[in-house]
């Protein structure tokens, strides 16, 4: 439980990796790494196919990352329409790649490819959480 | 160069914004080409293969629908589904369905009555076609993951908007040569390149429309095909790869990983090489997965794509025809009928049938055909 409280709209209240929420509450953004091979796994999941195994340990997702691409939405979907424009992004954490929301403080025009960020937790309106990708 | 399965009918629907039918109606229209293409009835068939993404539909499994109002009870019927490259992946079943030797006549059938459900339903749906855990609750949608692509092409390669722009100005040239795409007027660069963001770098006139639409293709073996058809059409290679659903999942977004592996497994499989190419026909959802099909195709190197584009080569006229039947950029893109339109374009090309958009003695052609972004990747290579 506590799923129900990722992003804005939110499709899956159910899943073995809900901790995630109770992380991010703390300022942490965490992956999945398992204990068997040592794969590091972000999005989070509860199972690695390759050992297959079952025993994850929560793992701190840390320091800067780099802007590996990103877009500004202008047209978002059903939920989101009142949200544009919005910048999506993908950043590179030493090899972990994070997906999500640029800061929307940033104009287009500053936003370049390979720019130090990093993550931190967003808390929105109604009690849900996120996070979100900010300057370093 | 395996010869042992062939196309011997073909069948398109026009591709509407708003199909004024249900879904059977709509399925017929490309049915009823395919089957007098093929000279056959509905009893010659031995299997149907349905093709469509059921989230457009009301219709519950609308195949067992489709098999009693084609005719084509008792024999089997059943429901394929990659989104976007659901009809050429029912190309693959069929292949394998015929070398087997289970069946010797199998219809592949595409189809998406997109305008079936609302239009917020329908955008709904678009944004539950991501991670709907990890990427959905972001506010995702199609445009945004091609885009994220575009400008990661952008940076490593130093592609531009402007080259994008002129893959739509090729498209919507021969767009108004087809009768039936949606979008058949003519574009200029400067109106491409000044049309409102959808998601940047991409604009209006690089995102292809949502349609209504059917395809029809019939398979044979070689020994039915040489007694009923005068013209088959063999299939000569096929290739299927997957890649992430997620994007952080993927190694790089400046090309499409799937589309790559499964370029190599159909060219290996025909023997033949990205040269040998006469005709192509790529899934161009958006103009930069036509500049990336180019390079995972093999037809540029990579960061090469660009020349081929700014140089015409891939106009009729050029080295290697893509999309001169407008593409999906003016043809529309009804999901699950697309990549049969896609395979019927390439069909009548090396028939010597494609009319107005005939490339001249075209013997080998390719279709490209990807499903969501890249997750689904298939590359199928025709001769005559």
């Amino acid at each position: 439980m506590g799923f129900e409280k990722f992003g804005r709209v939110s499709f899956t209240a159910q899943t073995k990796v809900g901790a995630f929420i109770e992380n991010l509450e703390k300022g942490d953004l965490t992956a999945t790494k398992c204990s068997q091979c040592g794969r590091i796994y972000f999005p989070p999941r509860a199972d690695c196919p390759w050992c297959p195994d079952s025993t994850m340990e929560w793992f701190k997702i840390e320091g800067t990352g780099k802007l590996v691409s990103f877009t500004r939405v202008h047209y978002g979907p059903t939920g989101f329409e009142d949200d544009v424009p919005y910048t999506l992004a993908l950043a590179d954490f030493d090899g972990v790649k994070v997906f999500g929301r640029l800061s929307k403080d940033l104009e287009e025009g500053q936003i370049k490819v390979g720019m130090d960020l990093k993550a931190v937790t967003a808390f929105l309106p109604g009690g849900q959480i996120s996070y979100e990708l900010v300057p370093a | 160069m395996p010869k042992d399965v062939a196309v011997i009918g073909v069948g398109q629907s026009t591709f509407f914004r708003n199909y004024e039918g249900s879904i059977r109606e709509l399925a017929f229209e490309a049915f009823r080409e395919a089957i007098k293409d093929a000279g056959i009835t509905p009893a010659d068939i031995d299997a149907s293969l349905i093709c469509s993404a059921p989230e457009y539909d009301k219709q519950r499994s609308p195949s067992g629908l489709m098999a009693e109002y084609l005719g084509l009870n008792p024999q089997p019927t059943f429901a394929i589904e990659t989104v976007c490259s659901s009809s050429t992946t029912g190309i693959r079943v069929g292949y394998s369905l015929i070398k087997s030797g289970l069946h010797d006549i199998v219809l592949v059938l595409g189809f998406q009555k997109m305008s079936e459900i609302s239009s917020a339903d329908s955008q709904e749906r678009m944004g539950r076609g991501a991670d709907i855990m990890w990427e959905s609750p972001f506010g995702t949608m199609m445009p945004a993951y091609y885009a994220m692509h575009a400008r990661a092409h952008f940076e490593r390669y130093g592609s531009t908007e402007k080259d994008l722009a002129l893959i739509r100005v090729k498209a919507a040239k021969y767009g108004q040569l087809n009768d039936k795409a949606v979008y058949r007027k003519g574009l200029e660069l400067d109106q491409v390149l000044s049309a409102e963001p959808v998601a940047t770098p991409l604009k209006r006139f690089d995102c292809c429309a949502n349609a209504d639409g059917s395809s029809c293709i019939i398979l044979a073996s070689a020994e039915r095909a040489k007694e009923i058809c005068k013209k088959p059409v063999w299939i000569l290679g096929l290739g299927a790869a997957t890649a992430s659903l997620t994007m952080t999942g993927r190694e790089s977004l400046d090309g499409l990983s799937s589309a790559r592996l499964a370029a190599k497994q159909a060219y290996e499989m025909a023997g033949v090489g990205p040269a040998d190419i006469d005709v192509a026909e790529v899934h161009d959802c958006f103009t930069i997965a036509e500049l990336m099909a180019y390079e995972n195709l093999g037809f540029a190197e990579p960061g090469k794509g660009v020349e081929l584009i700014r140089n015409g080569e891939t106009y009729l006229e050029g080295k290697i025809p893509v999309n001169v039947d407008g593409g999906l950029l003016s043809k529309g893109h009804p999901i699950g009928a697309t990549g049969g339109s896609q395979v019927r374009t390439i069909v009548l090309q090396l028939r010597d049938e494609a009319g107005a958009i005939q490339v001249p003695n075209a013997e080998i052609g390719l279709v490209h055909n990807i499903g969501g972004v890249g997750i689904y990747g298939n590359v199928i290579i025709f001769g005559r």
